[in-house]
């Protein structure tokens, strides 16, 4: 088990290295460097001594593998640099920033969408045929053939122009539901969707083990002991996705955030990356790669201690 | 004098398995342990024994589906153990085996026509004509209607599958068929039907057969001479006959002893073994028959017993065979 | 010589092909069957869109700018008076050839992958499992606007940029039913009748991985193209003058107020197209099953 972790742990870092690497040649691959967007938005022409000097400064002139080696050895301390954009503001700064919106819209979504996404589940499996069951896969189907954007545009439409009950955009925090109530709702359409066939097809599966059991409840006991039976088995598709959908819950959803301009770190990664933004981009990538390798690796884990077959089987 | 066209020596079977809570101690387990038999052409070797004690693994790593971890095995004059594949492919049209569960064996997208001249297409023999004209010829032999060819298997009963089962095993004229539990999952009305065709097809045909199985009375039916395997050695092996009505080894007797008598009207004393089967992985040391033997003494627990001579072709793995009297009559 | 025994066979109705009783399970499904005509229609009009389409997309209609639907353009023209119809048609095109030339190339490069990774295993399969850990770690938008940052914009980069990001999820099915085959007493015994590993692939597996795969590109066409409309939306898929629903949602979002038709019109159209392809999908992954009743 011990070895199981500690493999399972090296793949981790090791993901993290390869995807850094890939990230960092990859965007130097790029023609045209950082400071080409700053003379296209400044409409000035910068002399050619000051962009060397610039680049000397960023260390952009030293062999590629110099740069990513001293990259790696900053970031490990945390530091991820100076913003080529934003000049002055440290890269740490700027995530710091912008981060705690993204978070906020993910946790209300992830609330949001567990309460919906469950209930429907639930009373779908538990009334097979009728018309819980056709609500709940007929919300399932709206939810994947919609994509997001679109739904955000329509509601967006709808309550913001037409009725004027909501504002377009803005955030003034968890108090404000006024602001955060079409992009959570905008933001749910997936996890809704996953959560509900998950759950229901779960419970259905329980349903049809018990179902004979449950006919013949003689008393609240065994009705009682069934009910908890299912609602354990409720849970479980939730755990298994809640791991790596709270990830990508948490770094922000780039169209949510730019339908209704809230200035989270989805909406800022896509920024810098037409700005060439590389400090960001970078720590960007990390951040969001690192949070689902954690989420996949905190899973694992905890599925081998569940069931350490698991852990024995050579992976194959 | 008859000789062998399959002989195995010491042919031992292992897979790495992992124990403990941490998974950390590494063991082995031996499905087969270092067994040594031959097949006489022509004849029937029946192998028994309960479920674990590694026949049907031996049945496949004598075909080597299961590459041998150590040993060898000689068909036909050819060591078969490392040899190259395409060597082996070619040697694979004189061995064919029947399956246990006829439906999986199978391809369930293929009809019976692409299914029996699949080992003709394999190994590039004759035509599209040739081919669809030496299955018509096999569907006759094991008694199946012409117009199956156009089916698929999941429209048959199990007795037809293993029917065609057979008919694809014969295809390539081969000299030895393996069958591994060939009526265990079927009716035992159909049972006679496919045993009986066995024995039809092997004096039409001069096939050798090793079958393996852990019904007593349908091995005997079938075979010449019998072998009894316990957790993966080879316990005795001898003349059917002597196999059923005089065995020597304890738990030969114990098995012998199992089977029902349709006529129970002598009082016969039944071997009861005391215990269940070990687990496969942790076998009792020595003879690994001695925790639950009648007859065991500290010996048993320290030396491993070898096969050794007690009559004619008869052979017994136990140290105190003499002693062992015969109680099942 | 032998016994002949009566032919009762287990079936109720008359002999019939693998393919036939798919086809039969598949008529019976009324919804899949909507579905499938109507993405056939989409793809006449998208193939014959010069015919088609009332006007040439790029017509410039100086007379009615901005305009709402009218009888002589039913779904509106847009700030350079452009038909919207038109060029909604002609969007499909640019959809649709996405959504199937992505998945054929996911599952060009994917199959063989997984393929090989199943049947070989050991070091091979260790390292494509690798990959697919790095791949899957880093979000697929993520990727595609990274890979569009060093591509040069257009229709073929969308393409190899969804192609990229996309044949894991083929390579991951493939390998798994590889491996699950590999272990049918059928594909040993095929073995044990001397077959060399390519008669294996081409007598077992091809025909016994099919379905899946065939289920597998039908929902992932409308994922593709999904992805086409999100990145088009973003500015960074299909650029003007092409035009995909995507592209068109996007670049009027901020007249909603006024000149609805121009975002509305598209985001149905892309809808339904979806609705569509994630019906046929079911329908066929329910038909190549014959545990569901029909």
């Amino acid at each position: 088990m011990f070895r199981f972790i500690i493999m399972r742990f090296g793949g981790l870092i090791g993901v993290l290295l390869a995807v850094s690497i890939l990230t960092f040649f990859l965007m130097h691959a790029v023609p045209g460097g950082p400071f080409d967007a700053m003379t296209a938005s400044t409409a000035q022409m910068i002399p050619l001594e000051l962009v060397r000097d610039l680049e000397v400064k960023y260390g952009l002139d030293k062999p590629l593998w110099t740069q990513y080696w001293l990259f790696l050895r900053a970031a490990l301390r945390g530091d991820f640099g100076y913003s080529f954009y934003a000049s002055g503001r440290t890269v740490t700064e700027l995530v710091q920033q912008h981060w705690p919106y993204s978070i906020h819209v993910g946790l209300l979504t992830l609330a949001f969408s567990s309460v919906v996404g469950l209930a429907l589940g639930i009373v779908a499996a538990m009334n097979p045929g009728r018309w819980p069951d056709y609500f709940g896969t007929g919300v399932s189907l709206f939810c994947m053939t919609v994509p997001s954007f679109v739904f955000a545009k329509l509601m967006q439409y709808i309550f913001s122009v037409r009725l004027g009950l909501l504002p377009t955009s803005g955030w003034e925090g968890w108090a404000e539901p006024k602001y955060w109530i079409l992009p959570v709702l905008s933001n749910s359409l997936g996890p809704v969707l996953t959560l509900q066939r998950y759950t229901r097809s779960a419970i259905a599966d329980v349903m049809r083990a018990n179902y004979v059991r449950t006919a013949r409840a003689k008393g609240l006991g065994e009705a009682k002991v069934t009910l908890i039976h299912i609602f354990k088995n409720a849970l479980t598709p939730v755990v298994t996705v809640a791991g790596p959908m709270t990830a990508s819950l948490i770094t922000g959803s780039i169209f949510i955030e730019s339908i209704f301009r809230i200035p989270g770190l989805g909406w800022y990664t896509n920024v810098s990356i037409s700005r060439r933004d590389y400090p960001l981009i970078l720590a960007s990538t990390l951040l969001w790669t690192a949070l689902i390798s954690v989420t996949y690796f905190v899973t694992d884990i905890i599925y081998a201690l569940l069931d350490p077959r698991v852990a024995y089987m050579k992976e194959r | 004098m008859t000789e062998a066209i399959v002989q195995t020596v010491d042919l031992v079977k292992s897979f790495a398995v992992r124990r403990g809570f941490f998974a950390q101690r590494k063991t082995r387990l031996y499905a087969v342990d270092r067994v040594s038999l031959s097949i006489n052409a022509g004849e029937t070797l029946g192998l028994v024994g309960e479920s674990g004690c590694g026949k049907s693994t031996l049945g496949l790593t004598l075909m080597q589906l299961y590459e041998p971890t150590s040993g060898q095995v000689y068909f036909d004059g050819d060591n078969l153990v490392g040899m190259p594949s395409a060597q082996l492919n070619k040697v694979r049209r004189k061995m064919q085996m029947i399956y246990q569960d006829p439906y999986a064996a199978l391809d369930p997208r293929m009809n019976i026509e692409e299914i029996l001249t699949e080992p003709m297409i394999i190994h590039g023999i004759g035509t599209r004509h040739e081919r669809l004209a030496e299955a018509r010829r096999l569907m006759d032999i094991v008694g199946l209607p012409q117009d199956a060819l156009g089916r698929f298997p999941s429209e048959f009963s199990g007795g037809q599958q293993q029917r065609i089962g057979i008919a694809r095993a014969l295809m390539l004229q081969p000299k030895l068929i393996i069958c591994d539990e060939p009526v265990s999952s079927l009716d035992v009305s159909v049972q006679a039907q496919i045993l009986n065709l066995l024995r039809d097809l092997q004096k039409e045909f001069d096939l050798t057969y090793l079958f393996i199985s852990h019904n007593i009375a349908v091995t005997r039916f079938m075979s010449r001479r019998i072998g009894v395997m316990y957790l993966g050695r080879l316990t005795e092996i001898g003349p059917g006959a002597t196999i059923v009505e005089q065995p020597r080894h304890p738990y030969t007797q114990a098995l012998i002893s199992a089977v029902p008598d349709p006529q129970p009207t002598d009082t016969r004393r039944q071997r009861r073994l005391s215990g269940d089967v070990p687990s496969p992985i942790d076998r009792p040391s020595g003879c690994t028959f001695h925790p639950r033997c009648p007859f065991a003494q500290a010996e048993c627990a320290n030396t491993e017993p070898q096969l050794r001579p007690f009559g004619p072709e008869h052979f017994v793995a136990c140290h105190f065979a003499e002693k062992t009297a015969a109680t099942t009559s | 010589m032998t016994t002949t025994e009566t032919t009762a066979i287990a079936a109720p109705f008359k002999h019939r092909s693998v393919g036939q009783a798919f086809w039969f399970r598949f008529r019976h499904n009324r919804r899949a069957m909507i579905a499938l005509g109507f993405i056939i229609l989409e793809i006449l009009a998208a193939v014959f869109a010069p015919v088609v389409a009332p006007y040439p997309p790029d017509k410039i209609h100086y007379e009615a700018l901005w305009s709402l639907p009218t009888k002589d353009h039913w779904m509106g023209t847009d700030d350079l008076g452009r038909d919207v119809l038109s060029r909604i048609i002609y969007g499909g095109r640019v959809s649709i050839s996405v959504g199937v030339l992505a998945q054929t190339m996911q599952v060009l490069i994917g199959l063989p992958i997984g393929a090989i990774a199943g049947l070989l295993g050991g070091w091979i399969d260790y390292a494509f499992m690798r990959l697919i850990d790095i791949l899957s770690s880093v979000p697929s938008l993520l990727l595609y606007l990274l890979m569009m940052l060093v591509l040069p914009r257009g229709f073929g980069s969308i393409i190899i940029a969804l192609s990229v990001t996309g044949w894991i999820g083929i390579a991951r099915l493939v390998r798994g039913q590889v491996l699950s085959l590999k272990a049918t007493d059928y594909v040993r015994a095929a073995r044990g009748m001397g077959a060399n590993t390519r008669h294996i692939i081409v007598a077992h597996l091809l025909r016994n991985t099919l379905s899946p795969v065939m289920v597998s590109v039908t929902l992932g066409i409308p994922g593709a193209m999904m992805a086409e409309a999100g990145l088009s939306f973003l500015g960074i898929g299909i650029s003007p003058p092409m035009s995909s629903w995507g592209q068109m949602i996007g670049l009027y979002q901020a007249y909603i107020q006024t000149s609805w038709h121009l975002t509305v019109f598209p985001a149905l159209v892309l809808s339904v197209t979806m609705l569509a392809w994630f019906t046929l999908g079911d329908g066929l992954r329910d038909a190549f099953d014959p545990s569901i009743q029909v």
